[in-house]
């Protein structure tokens, strides 16, 4: 009984630190919000991305190898990292010339 | 309008190149037309309800079934090519000498085209569902850009259908004896770049280690999205900063398929002597 405290305890550092990895990034008027995230390098990020538009959009990023339809008023999951210290580029492919963004990566 | 260019061109292009290679790879093959024709028009059928139910795709398997379902159809695009691949390399002799000779056909052709026009249905339905998909977000947008945005989306659509067009001008123009050796080794190349593609969605929905990510980058000297880089993707899965898994599982493709075509071709030498060495 103890013991099983004992390890539930060992892994609740473990499940916080997977919740600290959550962002969260808005689409709205064809752009994201925020268009800037701080995040930490050399973890596994999970980014949870929010459509408020009326239109499709995809979450694209070379530097992050990442690609994923964002439906109207709807969200995605993606799974980002580790990424190297450093400015990580991503854009929505149906409007790049004002959906624009970056992960820096510290 | 650009924007809207570019984005149609880049996925016309991709299922130009896959329809292409693939009309190429059946050349002499008595009705392949229709047999791809029906996998074209199943596979834009299928692009406008997958594009419909967009919403419901991406809610799936705790919000990864886009990634499921990309790899799926890329899954069973590569063992489609591979199964045509090894096929090809026993009959691919036959089918040589037997093109000349009109009105002759060929049994298994029939069953090898139904195949093949599975593979376009998928390539159309892949490619087609984002453009859908993309041209349907233009149109709701009631702004005046809209009318411009259809028509780059058409320029577009019209301009990747000519790419892939020149490219299969080109193939076939090459002499028929090196013709089913090309024709093998790009679809080999297009197979192993599917099964890459497969495991970078896998990635992506954390279903499969990464290992390292980036394995390279080397975006600075050929971009993933300029022009080169885009064909070449297409083409031979070409990636500036591919993850070490991808690579094992282009590499783990491409090895097994080649392997299964040496298989083939070994095993036709004793059933079929006669034929023996005629695409050598």
């Amino acid at each position: 009984m103890y013991r099983t405290v004992f390890l539930l305890c060992l892994l609740l550092p473990g499940l916080s630190s997977a919740a600290d990895n959550e962002y969260a990034l808005v689409i709205q008027g064809n752009r994201f919000i925020p268009d800037e995230l701080v995040v930490p390098a050399g973890k596994k990020l999970k980014l949870v991305v929010e459509n408020r538009d009326d239109a499709p959009e995809e979450f694209e990023s070379y530097s992050l190898n990442r690609e994923k339809i964002v439906p109207a008023h709807s969200s995605i999951i993606l799974y980002v990292g580790p990424l190297n210290p450093g400015a990580h580029d991503f854009f929505g492919d149906y409007h790049e010339s004002t959906a624009r963004g970056r992960l820096i990566a510290r | 309008m650009l924007g809207s260019f570019v984005i149609v061109f880049r996925e016309m292009l991709e299922a130009a190149l896959i329809v292409g290679i693939v009309l190429a790879a059946t050349r002499g093959i008595p009705g392949r037309g229709r047999w791809i024709g029906a996998g074209l028009l199943a596979g834009l059928a299928g692009a406008g309800i997958v594009a419909g139910s967009a919403e419901w795709l991406t809610s799936l398997a705790d919000g990864m079934g886009q990634e499921l379902f990309n790899a799926g159809v890329l899954g069973l695009a590569v063992l489609m090519l591979a199964w045509h691949n090894i096929w090809m390399s026993r009959h691919g002799a036959e089918l040589a000498a037997q093109v000349r000779q009109v009105g002759r056909s060929i049994q298994d052709g029939k069953s090898e085209c139904s195949v093949l026009a599975l593979v376009v249905g998928l390539a159309v339905l892949r490619e087609g569902s984002e453009t859908v998909l993309f041209l349907y977000g233009v149109s709701m947008s009631s702004s005046g850009s809209g009318l411009s945005l259809v028509a780059g989306g058409i320029l577009g659509a019209l301009a990747g259908a000519g790419v892939g067009g020149l490219l299969y001008a080109g193939l076939l123009r090459i002499p028929l004896r090196w013709f089913f050796g090309a024709t093998g080794a790009l679809v080999l190349l297009l197979a192993a770049g599917m099964a890459s593609q497969a495991a970078h969605h896998l990635i992506q929905a954390d279903l499969l280690p990464a290992l390292a990510d980036p394995l390279w980058d080397s975006s600075g000297w050929l971009p993933q999205g300029s022009a080169a880089g885009l064909l070449l993707h297409s083409l031979i899965g070409y990636e500036a900063r591919p993850a070490g898994m991808q690579v094992v599982f282009y590499l783990m493709a491409f090895a097994a398929i080649l392997t299964g075509m040496n298989w083939s071709r070994r095993s036709q030498k004793f059933s079929l002597p006669k034929t023996q060495g005629a695409t050598a």
